[in-house]
């Protein structure tokens, strides 16, 4: 694939992301905190992310596998999902975590694991998606060509 | 959540990168942020930076009190130099909450000038009205954005930080004190818990409202 149908597909693609909810406009904010001299930035973001979402799922995971449900503890992990998930524009994640917190609030074990279930596909598929986004740009860098903004 | 062992590293880091740059800290906005939470410390760090503030990173109340000199057992340790200009805190974290951070810079009379902002996810009024009464700047709720940064930072003109203005918020009316030699209850207080959504925290991390052994744990003051 030449250069200009690989940034023609990392557009289509960005644009779809947005289009399907997965990504919002602090996705966006992120990319223009971008620049020569930090052109990594939205990488490292989405790195960190990645790990913290990593280790929050699996907090979730343990509290809910307990026999005594702490909700708190549960509700605190949620809300910095969410947090985190809002900071990064991660949208579909973000508003399941709403969700999750209600149940959690509600003191509803089904819900929970239900949410958590959902959260983890969700985040998979953000994961995924963004994975293959960078590496798209990737391809475009290392043919010699800029990634369209 | 704070990470063990990260916060010597970041002191150290922190140290090195004052001391490369202290020539030409003189015009720069410094902003003490205060986020527990990794991905947003890396944001604001990036939205102050492109905004052209020196920023000083910490992940909790406790480092930003140590970090400002406030905590008597690690003292600034020859940062007084290093003048802050502006904080920015998130209003939810374990431990210190961002409310509980703000009374005790607005009760030190070295730091009571330095403007405090408050983030927080959650656009709750009672929270907003409570923090702008305690004397916060100004409240933003995440995500944070550039534009929220530029506004922040009209707050830090030299004219607003020597305190020549008064502003019509109400603030506390306290005597002036040195915080460092206060003792350990004066964490009580703030005892008033907020009626709507209070912060989540898991229920192992001790609030620093508490009044005893949490307290202590902590080690605020030397006087352990």
């Amino acid at each position: 694939m030449d250069l200009v149908q690989l940034q023609r597909q990392l557009v289509d693609y960005r644009t779809s992301l947005y289009h399907e909810g997965f990504l919002d406009e602090q996705f966006t904010q992120l990319k223009e905190l971008q620049d020569e001299n930090n052109p990594d930035f939205v990488v490292e973001v989405v790195s960190l992310f990645f790990e913290d979402s990593e280790r929050l799922l699996n907090e979730l995971s343990k509290a809910l596998e307990q026999q005594v449900i702490d909700f708190k503890r549960i509700d605190a992990h949620v809300h910095q999902f969410k947090g985190s998930s809002s900071s990064i524009g991660a949208q579909r994640v973000q508003k399941l975590c709403i969700v999750f917190r209600n149940f959690c609030e509600a003191q509803n074990v089904e819900g929970c694991l239900k949410c958590l279930q959902q959260v983890k596909h969700e985040y998979s598929i953000v994961k995924t998606k963004l994975e293959s986004m960078f590496q798209l740009e990737r391809q475009i860098l290392n043919a010699g060509g800029s990634v369209p903004v | 959540m704070a990470r063990d062992g990260g916060v010597t590293w970041r002191r150290t880091e922190k140290i090195d990168r004052f001391n490369l740059s202290a020539t030409d800290t003189a015009e720069e906005v410094h902003v003490l942020a205060v986020d527990d939470s990794l991905v947003d410390r890396k944001v604001i760090e990036r939205l102050l930076r492109i905004s052209s503030c020196k920023v000083t990173a910490v992940d909790s109340g406790i480092r930003a009190l140590q970090f400002l000199g406030l905590d008597e057992e690690k003292s600034s340790n020859g940062f007084n130099d290093l003048k802050v200009d502006l904080i920015i805190t998130d209003y939810c974290m374990p431990g210190m909450t961002g409310y509980e951070l703000l009374k005790k810079v607005k009760e030190s009379s070295t730091f009571r000038e330095i403007p405090v902002v408050i983030m927080s996810s959650e656009n709750v009024l009672t929270r907003i009205d409570r923090c702008l009464k305690e004397g916060a700047e100004d409240f933003i709720v995440k995500p944070v954005k550039l534009s929220d940064v530029k506004r922040i930072k009209d707050y830090t003109t030299r004219e607003f930080r020597v305190g020549e203005k008064q502003g019509p918020r109400k603030r506390k009316q306290r005597d002036s004190f040195d915080l460092s030699s206060s003792p350990p209850s004066i964490l009580s207080s703030s005892s008033s818990p907020e009626s709507q959504s209070p912060c989540p925290s898991p229920p192992s991390i001790p609030s620093a409202s508490a009044l005893d052994s949490p307290t202590r744990r902590l080690k605020m003051t030397s006087s352990e």
